[in-house]
């Protein structure tokens, strides 16, 4: 123990070496701070936007070309000089779904690549984990794609969404239930959380409460497996019709355990889990890992065949559409790799139309960009913009919701999708006019005003 | 003990400079990396000092983070209270799972913990209405004095809270009851004919460490502001061994260097696969790739981690105190005696 007294004083002095290097590494190596612009992320000549997608995890199926598609549009926009002549810069983080993950890279968007605004970011669980920063940085939190009720907030006057909210999508589809499946017995399957509650919410509000035999859920951060459980519940229920809010790979996970236990209900699903070119593939790839033959993998895309859904664009499968076929070259053209591995569906329109929706707000927010003027000119001019939308945007200074309106379609196929969309769905069948409500008790009426075009602009440079 | 003081407060004049000289995003990631400092202090002291595993610090974080989220939900309690609370949940958890775990060793031990990790998300999922389910529950750190950013503010918080942790963990280790935990830790028998409680002393280190991480988890609650099971995964638990392990087991200082790789690691990778274009579906799980070769090399090459292989280094500096070979506790690479802590 001796030589511990002797080393007691060289101790010391190790520890105030240490410390002098220590203080010198802090303010010298780490004394680079960032510059206070006026406007973050604004230039004379750029503007840098962020947003956080699921690029991994359960919900990327599908999802994760959403923020690509965007990018193609910006890319066009930026081979035209800008808008006002900024260029627009878009970045986009993984955050795999995870709201853990998004409250991180969310604060990296803000704090370090100093983003103006938070644009067309996914999910309500993970979006809902920084509306308080965001708005309390004030940062807008432009087009969420998600359809929570919780985006139009005036305690959050930086927030709005872009899609139907989840309780207009159901009062539509609960309505047509009720009118065209009068007397059945309906069951729901629904995510567990806003989405699947709200969703929810909208068919209570049409449907006699009588005919609603069982209401199952699943937990979207346990979806690992087939839906078994619950669809053997609603065949037990005796449900005839199912109606689901869920995911994609949701959708493809309830309805191959019903088809093993020969169950077969009409199928109802909201717009979020109901496109085919992305259902259809999962089916076929679930189906494979579940040591399906080669023919049954064939065989499941079928079971898309009649699902009733809702749609407030047209979708991809109807190819004499003018903003389908603009939409087609704009893809193949500024995004070609996307283009090669998906093609254009319904998740790829949805990014290209909310960047163009962004980008006449940008338009609309003039020279002088601040983020309370851009803020100001969505809630002015945000009903006129320009969309492929079957109703006009919504937006006002009180409402910060985007389309409250769609029309239910029914899916059909000549033949079932294969493993990579083939584009041979000709489904997507109006059954119902273009309907418009709103989250809160108004009814569910027929809308009667136009569907604008593709703008010149965009028609000719694609 | 007035050594430990010293250099505690000798540590945070350092964190001033720091945190009043990088950006906002770097206060956050410091503020976390501080939250991890925590969590693998007490980590660090049930493996290293007392020779018990836990694959399950993840979710001890979880209790106290939730049990801080739902005080701050429910009630006005003082901030520092909620905070306590966290600890105290904690505690209790690692009560219930160190009593039973006295009777088990090594893997058994492993597979008890890491079954904890894996049963307490669903039980937070299954009451959504309670927890929040998948979207949690919202965090706020109260408002920030004068000037100062929310980000540096909550840094400061952070920092203080893993400086405070740091010295009564180190007092605690050089008083009777440090020796406590290395004797049981070395033979239990022999500690138990020297008079010690041998399984008392294991719930204790059990119930200090879980503490530690109750924390830790309020502390990352209140970095992203949501608490979610989410957060929470089981690859945390199996990431905050393999830091501890990296930074030095048995040491505290050395935790620094784990939660300095749990937070950068993961941005490292994900630059490196985009520098690469290695895909979405490798980058997502690249980090824990990483650590885990990361991880093997320092077995071989650093046994007693970051930590122990400088320690090796600083003693082999020419005219440094005691030189090559100079004491027993010196730690050479390739002799993997556990060291004990501050020194």
């Amino acid at each position: 123990m001796s030589y511990r007294k002797s080393t007691s004083g060289w101790r010391w002095t190790r520890a105030l070496v240490a410390g002098a290097m220590g203080i010198t590494l802090a303010t010298t190596v780490l004394s680079a701070t960032a510059g206070a612009a006026s406007t973050p992320g604004v230039t004379s000549s750029s503007v840098n936007i962020g947003a956080t997608v699921p690029l991994t995890g359960p919900a990327a199926p599908g999802y994760s070309e959403i923020a690509p598609a965007m990018g193609a549009l910006f890319s066009w926009v930026n081979a035209h000089g800008g808008v006002n002549g900024r260029k627009i810069n878009y970045t986009y983080l993984d955050d795999g779904y995870n709201p853990a993950n998004t409250a991180t890279q969310t604060r990296k968007l803000v704090l370090q690549d100093n983003i103006f605004a938070d644009v067309g970011s996914l999910g309500t669980p993970t979006q809902a984990a920084v509306q308080g920063f965001l708005n309390s940085q004030k940062v807008p939190q432009l087009f969420i794609e998600s359809g929570c009720n919780c985006w139009s907030n005036s305690k959050f006057p930086g927030s709005s969404g872009w899609q139907p909210p989840y309780t207009v999508e159901g009062k539509i589809l609960g309505a047509y239930i009720k009118s065209s499946f009068a007397g059945k017995k309906v069951g729901y399957l629904f995510q567990a959380d806003e989405f699947g509650q709200d969703f929810v919410k909208g068919l209570d509000q049409e449907l006699p409460a009588a005919s609603v035999v069982s209401r199952q859920n699943y937990d979207v951060a346990t979806l690992a497996g087939p839906l078994s459980n619950q669809m053997a519940a609603l065949k037990a229920a005796g449900a005839q019709v199912v109606a689901m809010a869920t995911i994609p790979a949701a959708t493809a996970l309830a309805m191959l355990p019903a088809a093993v236990i020969g169950y077969s209900p009409q199928y109802v699903v909201s717009n979020v889990g109901a496109d085919a070119p992305t259902v259809g593939p999962l089916l076929s790839a679930f189906a494979q890992k579940g040591g399906a033959t080669a023919a049954q993998v064939a065989a499941v895309g079928g079971l898309l065949n009649g699902v009733i859904t809702d749609a407030y664009f047209s979708p991809e499968s109807n190819v004499s559409n003018p903003w389908v076929q603009v939409e087609k070259k704009l893809l193949a053209k500024y995004a070609p790799s996307l283009y090669a591995k998906s093609g254009l569906d319904g998740n790829t329109q949805y990014g290209i139309a909310l960047a163009y929706t962004f980008v006449q707000a940008l338009q609309a927010a003039g020279k002088n960009l601040t983020r309370a003027g851009l803020l100001a000119a969505i809630a002015k001019s945000g009903k006129s913009f320009v969309t492929p939308g079957f109703v006009p945007l919504s937006y006002s200074s009180s409402v910060h919701y985007g389309f409250q309106g769609a029309e239910v379609i029914k899916l059909s196929s000549t033949a079932p999708p294969a493993v990579t969309p083939s584009g041979s769905w000709i489904g997507g069948t109006a059954v119902s006019p273009v309907e418009v409500t709103n989250v809160g008790s108004g009814p569910v009426k027929k809308y009667t005003g136009k569907i604008s075009a593709p703008p010149k602009s965009l028609s000719k440079s694609a | 003990m007035l050594r430990h003081l010293l250099f505690a407060t000798f540590g945070a004049g350092i964190m001033y400079l720091v945190t009043s000289n990088i950006s906002l995003f770097d206060n956050y990631q410091v503020g976390q990396i501080a939250s991890f400092v925590v969590v693998l202090a007490g980590l660090s002291l049930l493996t290293g000092v007392n020779g018990q595993i836990s694959l399950g610090h993840g979710a001890f974080m979880a209790v106290g983070a939730y049990t801080t989220a739902l005080l701050m939900t429910h009630t006005q309690w003082n901030f520092i209270l909620e905070l306590l609370s966290a600890v105290g949940a904690a505690g209790v958890a690692g009560l219930l799972i160190g009593i039973p775990a006295t009777r088990l060793k090594g893997p058994y031990l492993a597979g008890m913990t890491l079954l904890f990790a894996l049963a307490l998300p669903p039980i937070a999922d299954k009451w959504p209405n309670t927890f929040g389910g998948d979207q949690g529950l919202t965090m706020t750190t109260p408002n920030a004095p004068g000037t100062l950013s929310p980000q540096e503010w909550l840094a400061w918080i952070q920092i203080g809270g893993a400086l405070i942790v740091l010295v009564l963990l180190a007092n605690l280790l050089h008083s009777r009851y440090g020796r406590t935990l290395r004797a049981v830790r070395d033979d239990e028998i022999a500690a138990s004919l020297a008079g010690i409680n041998v399984a008392r002393t294991k719930v204790l280190a059990f119930v200090i460490s879980a503490g530690c991480a109750g924390l830790a988890g309020a502390f990352l609650g209140l970095s992203t502001g949501v608490v979610n099971t989410g957060a929470f995964p089981l690859t945390l638990s199996i990431q905050l061994l393999a830091a501890m392990v990296l930074g030095g087991t048995g040491s505290l200082i050395g935790m620094v260097w784990g939660g300095i790789l749990l937070v950068y690691l993961p941005q490292w990778s994900t630059s490196l696969s985009g520098h690469f274009n290695l895909g979405s579906g490798v980058s997502a799980y690249l980090a824990t790739i990483i650590f885990g070769a990361v991880l093997i090399v320092a077995m071989i090459a650093a046994p007693n981690g970051i930590q122990g292989g400088l320690r090796w280094a600083w003693r082999r500096l020419p005219g440094s105190g005691s030189g090559v070979g100079g004491s027993g506790s010196s730690a050479a690479p390739g002799a993997p005696t556990p060291v004990l802590t501050d020194e």
